[in-house]
């Protein structure tokens, strides 16, 4: 903690106009800088924050690899040079190439693993995104009401995130997606966001307990705002650095344990690619064909851990309270 | 203490009848399990008969959860839905194997988890810890399964390439053999092994790092030093002590949470464990041995919570139960 009194991010910026030009006099050179107007340049929360995050150098990085990843993906149709199901026997089981641009080779059908991971990309991000916006929604919606109202809402919403938590969470998973799940991403999506929004509650649940102690609540009150003006206008934007990092972590597990669900068969079904599926098209011809299995799940390392990195330094912007000591 | 245990047992059975009703009904509203079997000339009108006649399958699903929570309370879970063989001695087969893989990787994972945390604190901001830190942001965003396979194909070609047999990559023993603890089965646990310690070593190094830190620089570890004890002293008998406590309680949790999770590692080299029973049944749809499963995991990770708090409290007296 004692470094964040240190970080320059968080000081004033000194900042002389340019366009005043100052006296050469060296004699009274203190009495100058206030005559010539030296202001201290206030900032918002916001720009602090984006200021500590753009100094976080490897935060920064893995967010511009983890864009390029990602936009990619969006735009698959553009991006693959060819269809995810154009099979071409006559270029079967191709190392990789730069040859008729398959990077990540052919499968044994000639199907260019390039465009599949591409578009697998697609699926993935596509389903990240549902989860953590749902499980978000959720999360924030259980902890606000659990955190605000206390009691026997508390006692209700706590006991049914232990619920959650005492289960075994992969399991349960591949139950309900088995069963449920049609091998379609968006019921898998559900299903996933359905599981993931304890641990965000908590930490909601948590910050509201205290916030809503604070003078600004209670004036709040006076001045007549309702229940949930107070909860979602005065409380939740002081509780919002948590529940972005939150988001953000979710994003890259949803991608992991998608993966995980489709690789074991119980996840989205062929003919939508995805990332997991892809590695498991691969197992059965790993010997020979090698690129098969490396390459989607070199993808999925590479996405998970940009998406780790910039949650890290989101968490250190967002949220300077939480700061662990820095790695 | 004994009433907190008590109470904490009591308190988790509504939760594991609130799970298994949740699960039961959600997994049944599908349809009606024996459709699919319906297409299949081979299987007579009458037995589908038998099946549903012995599962009750023409009631309301509310009422076909209390006639499996009868059977899973009086009569261990019954039988699955297709067969007759019962589902407890299938689950007393594959419980041991499951504990076997786990235990072992757990203390591999422990033991080095804890000794990169250590060495990563005292030497903060080394080389060493920088590595230590990547490679732990490396294992967190690891699919295990990928991990799994890449080990596998990386270990069966070194078998072709050179024709020597390190490691066995697929199995609970040789064709031969049905040995427990002996050479047969190190060979084949070993990359099972490896696979499930990646995560955890992650896990327990960052853990131990943080603890670690937080210690070292508390008051008690600068008079230790003030009185003249040795580095090494001050960091294993006064530091080290007590920052293993997160750590051990981290890892009491995780070993509930792995008997059910190691499903992936255990699938893909194919061993005998929950895993593969749990994926098959799965596969078949059948409801009864996956509620059975789900139960048995849920309790061991109630079980292993219970554990976590008990030792936390021994550990740190300062931690009391009323």
């Amino acid at each position: 903690m004692s470094d964040l009194k240190h970080d320059p991010a968080l000081e004033p910026e000194l900042t002389a106009p340019a366009a005043q030009p100052v006296e050469p006099a060296v004699s009274d050179e203190l009495e100058l800088t206030y005559a010539t107007g030296l202001e201290v340049k206030t900032r918002s929360q916001w720009a602090y924050a984006r200021r500590r995050f753009v100094r976080h150098r490897l935060a920064m990085v893995s967010l511009v690899v983890l864009i390029i990843i990602l936009s990619a993906g969006l735009a698959a149709e553009w991006v693959a040079p060819y269809a995810y199901d154009e099979i071409d026997l006559e270029n079967s089981g191709v190392g990789p190439t730069l040859e008729n641009k398959h990077f990540f080779g052919t499968d044994v059908l000639g199907r260019d693993y390039f465009s599949r991971v591409v578009f697998g990309i697609q699926t993935s991000e596509r389903v990240a995104f549902i989860v953590a916006a749902l499980s978000t929604l959720i999360g924030v919606l259980v902890g606000a009401v659990a955190g605000y109202y206390g009691r026997w809402a508390d006692n209700l919403l706590m006991r049914l995130t232990d619920l959650v938590l005492t289960l075994p969470g992969l399991a349960v998973l591949l139950t309900l997606s088995a069963f449920l799940g049609n091998g379609s991403q968006y019921r898998v999506a559900v299903i996933l966001a359905l599981l993931f929004w304890t641990t965000l509650a908590r930490i909601v649940r948590g910050s509201f307990l205290s916030l809503r102690e604070k003078e600004y609540v209670e004036a709040a009150r006076a001045a007549g705002s309702g229940d949930a003006r107070i909860m979602f206008r005065h409380i939740l934007p002081n509780a919002i650095g948590p529940i972005i990092v939150n988001a953000t972590l979710i994003v890259g597990l949803a991608i992991l344990v998608e993966a995980a669900l489709s690789f074991l068969g119980f996840g989205i079904q062929p003919p939508t690619p995805a990332l997991g599926k892809l590695i498991s098209d691969g197992q059965d011809v790993a010997s020979q064909y090698w690129w098969l299995v490396t390459f989607p799940g070199l993808t999925i390392v590479l996405i998970v851990l940009c998406i780790n990195f910039v949650g890290d330094g989101l968490r250190d912007a967002l949220d300077p309270t939480q700061r662990r000591a820095r790695a | 203490m004994f009433t907190f245990i008590l109470r904490r047992l009591l308190y988790s059975i509504p939760v594991l009848f609130a799970a298994s009703f949740l699960i039961f009904v959600s997994v049944s509203a599908v349809g009606n399990p024996l459709s699919e079997l319906r297409l299949n000339p081979l299987i007579s009108e009458q037995t589908l008969q038998n099946i549903a006649e012995r599962k009750h399958l023409d009631d309301p699903i509310p009422v076909r959860y209390v006639y499996w929570l009868k059977e899973a309370v009086t009569d261990k879970f019954g039988t699955p839905l297709f067969v007759q063989t019962p589902i407890w001695d299938d689950l007393t087969r594959v419980i041991p194997h499951t504990l076997q893989l786990v235990i072992v990787a757990e203390l591999l994972a422990l033991l080095i988890g804890i000794l990169i945390g250590v060495y990563s604190a005292i030497r903060q901001y080394s080389v060493f810890d920088y590595t230590a830190t990547m490679a732990s942001f490396l294992g967190f965003a690891m699919p295990v399964f990928w991990l799994a396979l890449m080990l596998q194909i990386l270990f069966t070609e070194l078998f072709l390439r050179t024709g020597t047999r390190v490691f066995y990559t697929s199995g609970l023993n040789s064709v031969d053999n049905t040995c427990t603890f002996c050479v047969d089965r190190a060979q084949h646990l070993a990359i099972p092994v490896m696979t499930l310690a990646v995560l955890s070593i992650a896990q327990y190094s960052r853990y131990m790092r943080a603890s670690m830190l937080e210690v070292i620089n508390s008051d008690y570890i600068r008079t230790a030093r003030a009185k003249g004890l040795s580095e090494p002293k001050v960091t294993v008998r006064h530091a080290l002590r007590n920052a293993l406590i997160p750590v051990v309680t981290v890892s009491a949790i995780n070993f509930g949470v792995l008997i059910g999770g190691a499903v992936i590692t255990e699938t893909i080299f194919g061993l005998d464990g929950m895993g593969p029973y749990f994926i098959n049944n799965l596969q078949s749809q059948d409801v009864y041995p996956v509620m059975a499963w789900l139960m048995i995991t849920a309790t061991m990770i109630i079980i292993f919570n219970l554990i976590a708090d008990i030792t936390y409290g021994f550990l740190d007296p300062r931690i009391r139960y009323e």
